[in-house]
């Protein structure tokens, strides 16, 4: 490794004043101050945790069960030589690629009312980042039982190829919403990098954009 | 009178979140409903009451992440 480099990165200080030099200003050290949770690290999370990552976000709860496969490939932020590993072992290790200085808290547990307050009650905001709708429901469902307080920002309706201009976001009090709220992810559409990348950015831009106090 | 996403909708004394999906002949069950932007956990469905003029979101969720 070069030898700048090194010194760099042995100096977290100095590394981090170079890495989130282009953020918009103040914004990494009001975002190192919070915690974000997400729930699901495959197509949603992935690119959100990626997103919010590279933003400056320092403390993270990521929660999922499952194990990567190859059809995951096709918009999921992993990689080859990743298959079989759990999706959020493969997500810490890429995001510490990222950033070595992050705190990242990964559970491997299938998320249910019973588990949803104890891994994300720290978190200061929470983004769902479910395959399944029914999954969708529960969690906001439980969200807000837990809290009537803190943002739950969603992700529905990102299925299908083109119609970025279809994509939105609604806001309903603590309830957010990021995608066109109509395609269904069935075999006729099919879930495709780009749009999924979209629908996990606006999540992750509508949550910094929270975290900074825009709303 | 109360407005059910896009649609306005009479309202009468007694008024249940349940009432008013049915009327609206939203009967997907996958669904988000906020009545003046408080959610409504879906075990109120039948006692929540909607008061006059609210505001109802009937937020639809999709597969697919």
């Amino acid at each position: 490794m070069d030898k700048n480099i090194e010194n760099l990165i042995k100096n977290q200080s100095e590394f981090e004043k170079e890495f989130y030099k282009r953020n918009p200003p103040g914004a990494f050290e009001k975002l190192k101050a919070r915690s974000v949770g997400i729930a699901g690290a495959g197509g949603l999370g992935s690119n959100i945790a990626v997103a919010l990552v590279r933003s400056g976000v320092y403390n993270l709860y990521i929660a999922d069960f499952d194990r990567i496969e190859a059809s995951n490939l096709n918009r999921q932020q992993y990689n080859y030589e990743q298959i079989g590993m759990y999706k959020v072992d493969a997500l810490r290790e890429n995001l510490l690629k990222i950033n070595p200085f992050i705190n990242i808290n990964v559970f491997k547990v299938k998320l249910s009312p019973e588990n949803i307050s104890q891994i994300f009650g720290n978190a200061d905001i929470l983004l769902e980042a479910f395959d399944r709708a029914d999954m969708k429901a529960m969690l906001a469902e439980e969200w807000f039982r837990i809290t009537n307080k803190k943002y739950l920002v969603m992700g529905s309706g990102l299925a299908g190829t083109g119609s970025s201009d279809a994509l939105k976001i609604e806001i309903y009090d603590k309830l957010v919403i990021c995608g066109d709220q109509q395609t269904q992810a069935c075999e006729a559409n099919g879930l495709i990098a780009p749009r999924v990348a979209i629908v996990a950015n606006m999540q992750a831009n509508v949550s910094i954009e929270l975290l900074l106090g825009g709303f | 009178m109360i407005s059910v996403n896009e649609n306005k909708l009479e309202w009468k004394n007694g008024l249940s979140v349940r009432d008013a999906l049915n009327a609206c002949k939203y009967s997907f069950p996958l669904v988000i409903v906020r009545v003046n932007g408080e959610h409504v956990s879906k075990a109120d469905y039948d006692n929540y009451l909607i008061p006059d003029n609210a505001e109802v979101s009937v937020i639809h969720l999709m597969s697919g992440g």
